[in-house]
């Protein structure tokens, strides 16, 4: 069956902010979805969206497609338990960034650590939006928001390095505004199986105007960010004559055509690696020395905790004696009256 | 001289020690025994939260009570008839539990002065120091005993001493004219690859039985006869096995699979660990990264459509508090369940209370009505696991079982039933055809919406914690909220047309109703046996569903000049009560201390009401 993006949009008013960095967001994945469903086979029942609490949260709602919007924090555990229960469904969790790695950071790397074959996006506008304008675990050190008047005191978490951390098998990371990358990397999301990471950077056009500024901006988009292909050179710029190469222990921008230095130099990009060394380094880096990396970072294979459920029932059924329920309650020590 | 051997009708029998000395695996072999004997008996494992607490003092002491007769063993016994003290902490911490005529067996060898100090006595007489001259005591040098049968055995010195609790048990077999049979088989399972451990525990019980025939301190033995049971086949089982086991019951019988999300705690944890072991028959288990993630991943499964359930003890059913309000809202089959311990907070682990109950009924935020049941012993918990499925799926709502550390730990004998005895179990589920779906439109019957399961074609639908209209949308209309919040509550307590009715057992009407709760029912309809025939024309009513309550509840409390209600805890059902029937007076009789009822307190509470 071929779709449409229509197919993909519900009956219900999208009810966020004029303006807000969620309506590309929804747009890309409702554009990326027919795509998935023909190159994967999928017709789209298989599909349930699960999400938590936030303005990201309302995300199911939008999509006409199965939806559990659930409690705060709670998305991952829910969006588990979908997919264990029946790991035909395809199951796509969308969380903010004080949805994920605040309130629901324990489930979050618990997810993660299982490799249970889910697709997250985490939309991270880090800011609290929902709740009008506090500071979220992504907030920059010493943002001044409501509940930091004076500014914050405490670091936030990168959510790559989080993933890598939790022995993550892929984390991708897009713009709220490159609806082209963000459809790019919905598609090799579905493609893998494991718990598969996105974050997108996106803008909260009421509380955190401008935050991603600085990188999304047209004017300096192609000189501050690198998008990251498997098998493709790291080379980015508006003239592309930026490239990444290794120095030592350490990544370093260099000019291709400089010092000697020619594309050969350039360090192609491996998703599929499995020490997550160079992809912890790509996750974490930052302005003004490095381009912040986006597209697939790391995808590497792995099998999935419901694979392993299935194979593990499977496996044991195979030599069982007990069949049924009888056979159960008969099972080990009995005797007659 | 020949002994003689005494019939009776019943004993109850006290294994105690410190907690490494594997007093609970020595209470459970004499369960098997006993079980394959035919007796009835009642079993209560009763030990500390810690694992090996410091050797030698009360706090380490672990004790197992098993109650065996020829009839009407209803409970594991108030006090015991025969002690089995491995230490001096096991005999000052079970003095008190001890009939004036029982028979006591010590470890003579650990009555060392150091370890006599450590128990807390201040002199070196412990038995004199407790005022249990008139007991039969019976100092048997357990430890060097073993050592002495296990000299040849090859086995090294730890392994040697860990063997005296099976001489323990031989001399309890010998006292008690038990064959050694079972337990030599168990020893052959249990060892199957150690044949040296299957020949050296053989031979400590079998010196054990023969030293306590040549010692002359024993000169009667007794004989508890089996009991009479209606035809069938029997096993032993706990109620956490039995709850476990009740959920694959409804798993097949609905057709939908088992899923299970928990989180370890005690005393719920063997549910988790039953099913697990279930990949058999197809069970999936959940081990989540806390309590949130327990339930909430079974509420996941529940949304795509499997029979879903989450295991926990009162600590965690604070966790899950929110949870609980999205399975209301969502109208999602869910099963709670909650191994009662005492509490608040982390309490006291390992002990029983009915202390949760107003957690269950209110601790939620919004109007959030549950229905609740309550398992009323160790072999009920099959039925009640079964019911509450049953009513969750056909009803669509979360269902509380309640159950008790007392009865999800204690075990008895159950006639196995057969599964075509059970009723069938129909989930409203929605057919691929039934295109538009709305999904909380509802049957007339049950008030149910109907469940339209992810990956069918044409019911794509969303729902979650926001509060919705019957079609499904997200409303913030105040007469919508309004119908919503009733309809909720209404389809809870339409479940009273579908459940048994109140039962009275004794008198039907007359002075004292004894009401009660969940795994109290053993001690009460005891108390009510003691009670008759006598002065006072007592009935007992127990309630095996909470909320809703039977239909006829007022009926039967009309019928009565007192209703003496019994909980442990401070009156929680009794309130409930007041607040649903508010037009009698109810009376109170609790006990908070982390143990079970005794049958006399109930009977002396009894003879106490002022009719």
């Amino acid at each position: 069956m071929k779709y449409t993006p229509q197919d993909f949009k519900s009956d219900q008013e999208v009810k966020w902010c004029p303006g807000c960095g969620d309506y590309p967001i929804l747009a890309a994945v409702q554009r990326a979805f027919p795509e998935i469903c023909e190159t994967l086979g999928y017709t789209k029942e298989r599909f349930v969206f699960v999400s938590g609490i936030g303005c990201a949260s309302r995300f199911p709602y939008y999509m006409d497609t199965y939806g559990f919007h659930g409690i705060h924090g709670r998305a991952a555990a829910i969006a588990t338990g979908v997919k264990v229960a029946n790991p035909t469904l395809t199951v796509w969790q969308i969380s903010g960034d004080g949805d994920a790695l605040a309130i629901g950071g324990n489930h979050f790397i618990h997810a993660i650590r299982r490799n249970i074959d889910i697709n997250i996006l985490l939309h991270n506008n880090q800011i609290y939006g929902l709740t009008k304008g506090q500071y979220s675990p992504t907030s920059k050190l010493g943002k001044v928001t409501k509940t930091s008047p004076f500014g914050t005191v405490e670091h936030p978490f990168n959510p790559g390095e989080l993933v890598l951390g939790a022995r993550g098998t892929f984390f991708a990371r897009s713009l709220d505004v490159d609806m082209k990358l963000t459809s790019e990397i919905m598609l090799a999301s579905a493609r893998h199986d494991g718990t598969a990471v996105t974050e997108i950077l996106q803008n909260c056009v009421i509380f955190n105007d401008g935050t991603h500024a600085g990188i999304t901006g047209k004017a300096v988009r192609e000189e501050r960010t690198i998008v990251l292909r498997h098998g493709e050179p790291m080379i980015f710029g508006i003239n592309r004559d930026k490239g990444l190469i290794l120095d030592g222990l350490q990544l370093k921008v260099v000019r291709i055509g400089e010092k000697g230095i020619t594309e050969k130099d350039i360090l192609v990009h491996n998703a599929q690696e499995t020490n997550p060394g160079i992809h912890m380094m790509l996750v974490n880096m930052q302005a003004p020395d490095y381009p912040v990396a986006l597209g697939v970072i790391r995808a590497v294979s792995d099998k999935t905790y419901d694979d392993n459920v299935r194979d593990q029932v499977l496996a044991v059924q195979a030599t069982a004696t007990i069949k049924n329920v009888d056979d159960l309650l008969h099972s080990g020590t009995t005797w007659e009256n | 001289m020949p002994h003689k051997i005494v019939d009776i009708k019943d004993v109850v029998i006290r294994f105690s020690g410190d907690s490494g000395d594997g007093m609970q695996l020595t209470g459970a072999l004499f369960t098997d025994a006993a079980a394959l004997l035919g007796n009835e008996f009642s079993t209560f494992p009763d030990f500390p939260a810690e694992i090996r607490a410091p050797q030698d003092t009360i706090a380490g002491v672990s004790g197992f009570q098993i109650h065996i007769g020829s009839g009407d063993v209803h409970t594991p016994g108030d006090l015991c008839d025969v002690l089995v003290a491995m230490n001096p902490a096991a005999l000052r911490a079970n003095a008190c539990r001890t009939k004036p005529t029982a028979t006591i067996i010590v470890d003579s060898d650990a009555f060392e002065e150091k370890r006599i100090a450590r128990a807390g006595f201040t002199t070196g007489d412990p038995v004199k120091e407790l005022k249990l001259e008139d007991r039969t005591v019976i100092y048997a040098p357990v430890t060097s005993l073993t050592k002495e049968s296990l000299k040849d055995s090859g086995l090294d010195a730890k392994a040697v001493v860990r063997s005296k609790n099976m001489f323990a048990l031989g001399i309890c077999f010998y006292l008690f004219n038990r064959p050694l049979q079972t337990t030599f088989n168990y020893f052959e399972r249990k060892f199957a690859k150690r044949p040296e451990l299957i020949a050296a525990n053989k031979k400590v019980l079998q010196d054990g039985f023969n030293y306590a025939g040549n010692i002359q301190a024993i000169q009667n033995t007794y004989n508890v006869k089996p009991a009479k049971y209606a035809k069938g086949t029997y096993r032993n089982i706990n109620g956490n096995q039995a709850t476990a086991w009740g959920f694959i019951a409804a798993s097949e019988k609905s057709g939908r699979p088992l899923f299970c999300g928990s989180y370890p705690i005690t005393p719920a944890t063997s549910i988790l660990e039953e099913l697990a072991a279930r990949k058999d028959l197809g069970v999936k288990t959940l081990q989540c990264e806390d309590e949130i993630a327990g339930i909430c991943t079974a509420i996941g499964a529940a949304f795509a459509g499997n029979l879903a359930i989450t295991t926990t003890s009162g600590p965690g059913l604070s966790l899950k508090s929110e949870a609980l309000g999205l399975a209301v809202i969502t109208e999602l089959p869910l099963v709670v369940v909650d191994v009662q311990r005492s509490g608040p907070s982390t309490g006291i682990p390992t002990k029983t209370e009915q202390t949760d109950l107003w957690q269950a009924l209110y601790g939620r935020n919004g109007e959030c009505p549950m229905m609740i049941m309550a398992p009323h012993s160790p072999s009920h918990c099959f039925d009640a696991a079964f019911w509450a499925a049953k009513l969750a799926m056909e009803h669509m709502m979360p269902v509380m079982l309640l159950s008790e550390g007392f009865i999800g730990n204690g075990s008895e004998p159950w006639r196995i039933p057969q599964m075509k005895d059970y009723p069938a179990i129909v989930p409203p589920l929605v057919a691929g055809d039934d295109a538009p779906y709305f999904p909380f439109r509802r049957d007339e019957k049950r008030l149910a919406r109907r469940w339209a399961l992810p990956g069918m074609p044409g019911l794509m639908h969303r729902i979650g914690g926001l509060e919705k209209d019957n079609d499904g949308h997200v409303s913030s209309d105040p007469l919508v909220h309004e119908r919503m919040v009733r309809e909720r509550a209404a389809k809870v307590a339409r479940v009273a047309e579908f459940i048994p009715p109140l039962k009275v057992i004794g008198e039907q009407e007359g002075d004292v109703l004894l009401v009660g709760w969940g795994g109290t029912f053993g001690h009460l309809y005891s108390a009510l046996k003691e009670l008759q025939p006598g002065k006072k024309r007592v009935g007992l009513a127990h309630f095996d569903y909470i909320h809703p309550l039977p239909k006829n509840t007022a009926n039967v409390f009309k019928k009565f000049k007192t209703i003496l209600v019994c909980e442990l805890n401070n009156g929680q059902f009794a309130s409930y009560l007041r607040n649903q029937h508010q037009e009698f007076c109810y009376h109170q009789y609790n006990k908070v201390q982390g143990q079970p009822f005794m049958v006399a307190e109930i009977v002396d509470a009894v003879m106490k009401v002022k009719n």
